[in-house]
């Protein structure tokens, strides 16, 4: 079984903006960068939960609206000196759709 | 491709700190090669004073170990002097015969102690003090003699005399003036110094002049032109330092007391760069490490190739590192004929201050015993800052000024390491004092960084700054006068707004793309500035850009910890009525709203409500007549009101009808932070609008108009701007006074540091006395609110696609893990 889920069209997300998939474990947050890259991370900084997806995309880095810890959506780190991690999910866009791999990577 | 390469002479403070900065900057860029002549990585000069007394052993003040050096691929050629230097064919030698090539190269090679070439200073024990082995040959001597003569009262020679003393040696500080450390101190500090020094056992003798020092192979003894003479085991000549400049010199770079340079920190040969002690600028070397690192960032940025820095000089301040002993000293500290002095002294608890003003500025000072403010005054006298409207609370310090909204403990050094420092982020003292001696910070963003003290509300900063100070040692990195807007570039929020005004630019990516911007999208802390100094000052051109606004301003409601949001809706004047409260009712219902409370600006907040529910929670409120309360925004927040003359027995003018005037004038409007109004009916101020951005007061002859209180981190009572007689003018001095806020002020500056920054009297002479300015500021107002004053609420809740991006893009029912 494909474990690659089709989620939208690449334009539902605003560039340097952010849309959430919900799943029954948790929600993960989707990222289109100002290149066009799409990235999928959970939806919890590692500092204390805040909701990254409605943070300020720059770069490869969503800066947490709570806190303003900043992550790299590469790798799901935190950007030193903070340190911790958030799980990150393969992405890639077909066609203009989206797709995720909901297993971790 | 091959690299440039760059060979810095010199391992020591400024040169590493130079590579530090241009490392950030331009990582990849040059092939680096370090000479230094001592066996060590670069330590912590400053720091060697504790050494000698103690305090600090030599590992604990080494700054870059030699793993630096290899992770970052530098070479170092350690423990080797460089003799030579061909220009023609850009290539230096060191003594062992190593030679490298350079297409930059970078001269930090410091100072020397003078020694005074009085017969007999070829001695064995006579030294300087400037590096670990000067610490190592008074260590030793420490160990095997009892009698030590320090000559040189000055910041230096009193730091090896404490330290010699530590030692339990029997120590004399010979100086040629009556009064110690005569470049830092006036007489009153310094003669206080030397008393507390002489119970401390210092011995001195001042006005003193060395003759000769004799001795057969090792010093015995001084003697002094007056014909006494003096016992001593070592002597430490601390009386000065001389930039060295032979090697430049000798390969013909222009040099005068040191090696001439630029603004960009450039020699006459511009191939070559010097920082440092070595140098002297604008006529003017410096010993002190504050300036030398303000050099590393310019030098960097110009060997990086972001030609846009430039260093104009430093202005530079003293504390002396000798533990238990508070001194503080800045700029004109005497004082001239131009100047007054304010002075406080209290001879029995051992304070004396005394602050120097020229024409409302302060030019200098000088405190001993309580240097709690030091960091305070040396702002204010770097940024030329008004001080008339404190003159009188000036010397009581800035706790003084206002409620420092967090517990009063204001004194950095008596703290103990288990004391709050930075109540938002819960970081102590001890964790402040472990980072910057760790990690080897210098300044107060460094430590910002690693601690996160100080970088939530800010109100503990100068807090942090003296323990940084304490930490340190002294003369630590203060932050530049102008900062640059961010990391992203060197340019200031002032630079950044002129050229969007100069070249007319209307997006974010115009001014990143013509100020060479360094990321390609900046940062969260510039892309909200870039965005609203584009649409304050082309209102009509320039497109808002709801990615660069913090998650609040995109969502128009306040996110909370959990990540949902509370909803504010607009009560004109704290104003309403049983129909609006009906529907805030059923929206609280409809929408499971978690808690309603009655905010301080006379409203009514909805919590706990979902992202995804809030189009649907706007579209009622809408129905039922109301917009957005902009609780979230930086922009106008609430116009508070009393009910004034139509109902209080007390009341003199309509308070809340002017209140919902003004309100409809000003909603929607963005401003460079949030913005607060009241308007009391009486002076009985139950509308507490002195503590607001604007307040109006009103009396029965007409409107007091008060302008930059605030409530907030620091309480600030607000200024009287002037007293108004109709309602019109009450208004039109409003907008005026915003307008002039929006345009001038920094993004995220509220206006009660505006007000200080620039002083009343520049507002009130926009304001007031230039009737066409305020006319034209008016009217610019106005202008801008045509288009400002929509409900995003409502432009969001009536457009479908907008209202899709608040919920989520798919529902998955496979568990991710």
């Amino acid at each position: 079984m494909s474990e690659w889920i089709e989620i939208g069209a690449l334009t539902e997300i605003p560039k340097l903006g952010s849309r959430i998939v919900q799943t029954p474990t948790g929600d993960i947050a989707l990222f289109r960068t100002s290149a066009n890259a799409v990235f999928a991370v959970r939806d919890r900084c590692p500092h204390k939960q805040g909701p990254l997806s409605q943070g300020m995309v720059h770069g490869n880095t969503v800066t947490c609206p709570l806190h303003s810890w900043e992550i790299d959506l590469t790798s799901g780190g935190a950007l030193p000196p903070d340190e911790g991690c958030t799980h990150t999910y393969a992405t890639r866009v077909e066609k203009g759709m989206v797709m995720i791999n909901l297993k971790v990577s | 491709m091959k690299k440039d390469k760059l060979v810095l002479v010199g391992n020591g403070m400024a040169g590493i700190r130079t590579l530090e900065e241009l490392l950030k900057l331009a990582a990849g860029k040059y092939d680096i090669t370090v000479f230094g002549d001592e066996p060590y990585g670069n330590y912590n000069r400053i720091l060697l004073s504790p050494v000698l007394s103690g305090e600090k052993t030599i590992k604990q003040i080494i700054l870059n170990d030699l793993d630096w050096y290899e992770q970052n691929g530098i070479t170092l050629h350690k423990g080797k002097r460089v003799i030579s230097i061909d220009r023609a064919r850009r290539r230096v030698a060191a003594e062992d015969g190593i030679t490298e090539e350079y297409s930059r190269l970078l001269l930090a090679t410091g100072s020397s102690p003078f020694i005074i070439p009085v017969p007999g200073h070829e001695l064995e024990g006579v030294i300087g003090f400037r590096d670990i082995k000067d610490v190592d040959a008074m260590l030793a001597a420490s160990k095997q003699y009892k009698k030590a003569v320090v000559i040189g009262g000055g910041l230096l020679g009193l730091e090896a005399a404490n330290g010699l003393l530590q030692q339990d040696m029997d120590v004399t500080v010979v100086h040629l003036l009556d009064t110690l450390m005569e470049r830092q101190l006036d007489k009153t500090a310094a003669t206080m110094l030397q008393r507390n020094l002489e119970e401390r056992g210092l011995k001195f003798l001042m006005e003193a002049e060395t003759e000769s020092i004799q001795g057969k192979g090792r010093v015995q003894s001084l003697r002094f032109k007056d014909g006494s003479e003096i016992e001593a085991d070592l002597v430490v000549m601390a009386v000065g330092i001389r930039p060295n400049i032979e090697l430049a010199k000798h390969c013909g770079l222009h040099c005068e007391r040191g090696i001439v340079v630029n603004d960009t920190l450039q020699t006459y040969d511009p191939r070559i760069y010097a920082v440092g002690e070595c140098v002297q600028h604008r006529g003017v070397t410096y010993g002190l490490v504050a300036p030398l690192f303000e050099q590393a960032r310019v030098c960097a940025n110009h060997l990086a190739e972001y030609g846009i820095g430039h260093y104009e000089g430093s202005v530079t301040s003293t504390k002396l590192k000798v533990t238990g002993i508070e001194l503080f000293s800045a700029g004109n500290f005497n004082g001239d004929e131009g100047t007054e002095e304010i002075v406080m002294q209290d001879a029995a608890a051992g304070v004396y201050k005394k602050i120097v003003l020229k024409e409302n500025r302060v030019e200098g000072a000088v405190l001993y015993g309580d240097t709690v403010d030091g960091a305070w005054y040396f702002q204010l006298l770097r940024d030329d800052t008004d001080i008339s409207e404190m003159r009188e609370q000036l010397m009581f310090g800035q706790g003084h000024l206002g409620n420092a909204g967090h517990g009063g403990e204001n004194a950095a050094a008596a703290l103990p390491d288990d004391a709050e420092v930075c109540g938002c982020n819960g970081v102590t003292k001890g964790d402040i004092v472990k980072a910057i001696i760790e990690k080897g910070l210098f300044t107060l963003e460094d430590v910002r960084t690693h601690t996160k003290a100080s970088a939530s509300c800010g109100s503990c900063t100068g807090l942090v700054e003296q323990i940084l100070a304490d930490t340190v040692g002294g003369d630590y990195s203060v932050a530049q006068t102008t900062q640059p807007l961010c990391k992203c570039t060197d340019y200031s929020h002032d630079d950044v707004r002129n050229t969007i005004r100069q070249e007319h630019l209307t997006t974010i990516q115009s001014v990143m793309e013509t100020l060479d911007w360094r990321t390609p999208d900046g940062c969260s802390s510039c892309r909200p500035a870039l965005n609203y100094y584009v649409i304050s000052a082309w209102p009509d051109d320039a497109k808002d850009d709801p990615q660069s606004r913090f998650i609040n301003e995109r969502a128009h409601a306040n996110i909370q910890k959990d990540g949902t949001y509370s909803v504010v809706p607009r009560m004109w004047g704290g104003v309403t009525s049983p129909s609006e409260l009906r529907a805030i009712a059923d929206a609280a219902e409809k929408y499971s709203a978690r808690l309603i409370k009655v905010t301080g600006g006379q409203r009514i907040d909805l919590f706990g409500i979902r992202k995804e529910d809030l189009p649907a929670v706007w579209a009622d409120f809408n129905k039922a007549g109301m917009v957005s309360g902009h609780a979230y925004g930086k922009s106008l927040r609430t116009v508070k009101t009393c009910v004034g003359s139509e109902w209080c027995r007390f009341g003199t003018q309509d308070s809340t009808g002017l209140g919902i005037k003004l309100e409809k004038m000003t909603w929607g409007s963005w401003t460079p932070h949030k913005f607060k109004i009241a308007v009391s009916g009486c002076p009985r101020n139950c509308a507490e609008a002195t503590i607001k951005d604007f307040g109006v007061v009103c009396v029965d002859s007409g409107y007091e108009l008060h302008i930059g209180g605030n409530g907030g981190v620091r309480v600030r009572a607000t200024d009287l701007l002037c007293k108004v007689a109709t309602e019109q003018e009450a208004m039109e001095f409003c907008g005026a006074f915003m307008q002039l806020y929006r345009e001038e002020a920094h993004y995220l500056e509220r206006t009660a540091p505006w007000l200080e920054r620039v002083g009343l009297a520049y507002v009130k002479e926009s304001v007031i006395e230039d009737a066409v300015r305020r006319e034209s500021l008016y009217k610019r107002f106005l202008q801008s609110q045509k288009t400002a004053r929509k409900d995003p609420w409502k432009q969001i809740a009536g457009d479908d696609k907008e209202s899709r991006n608040f919920s989520p893009i798919k529902m998955v029912d496979t568990a991710s893990n």
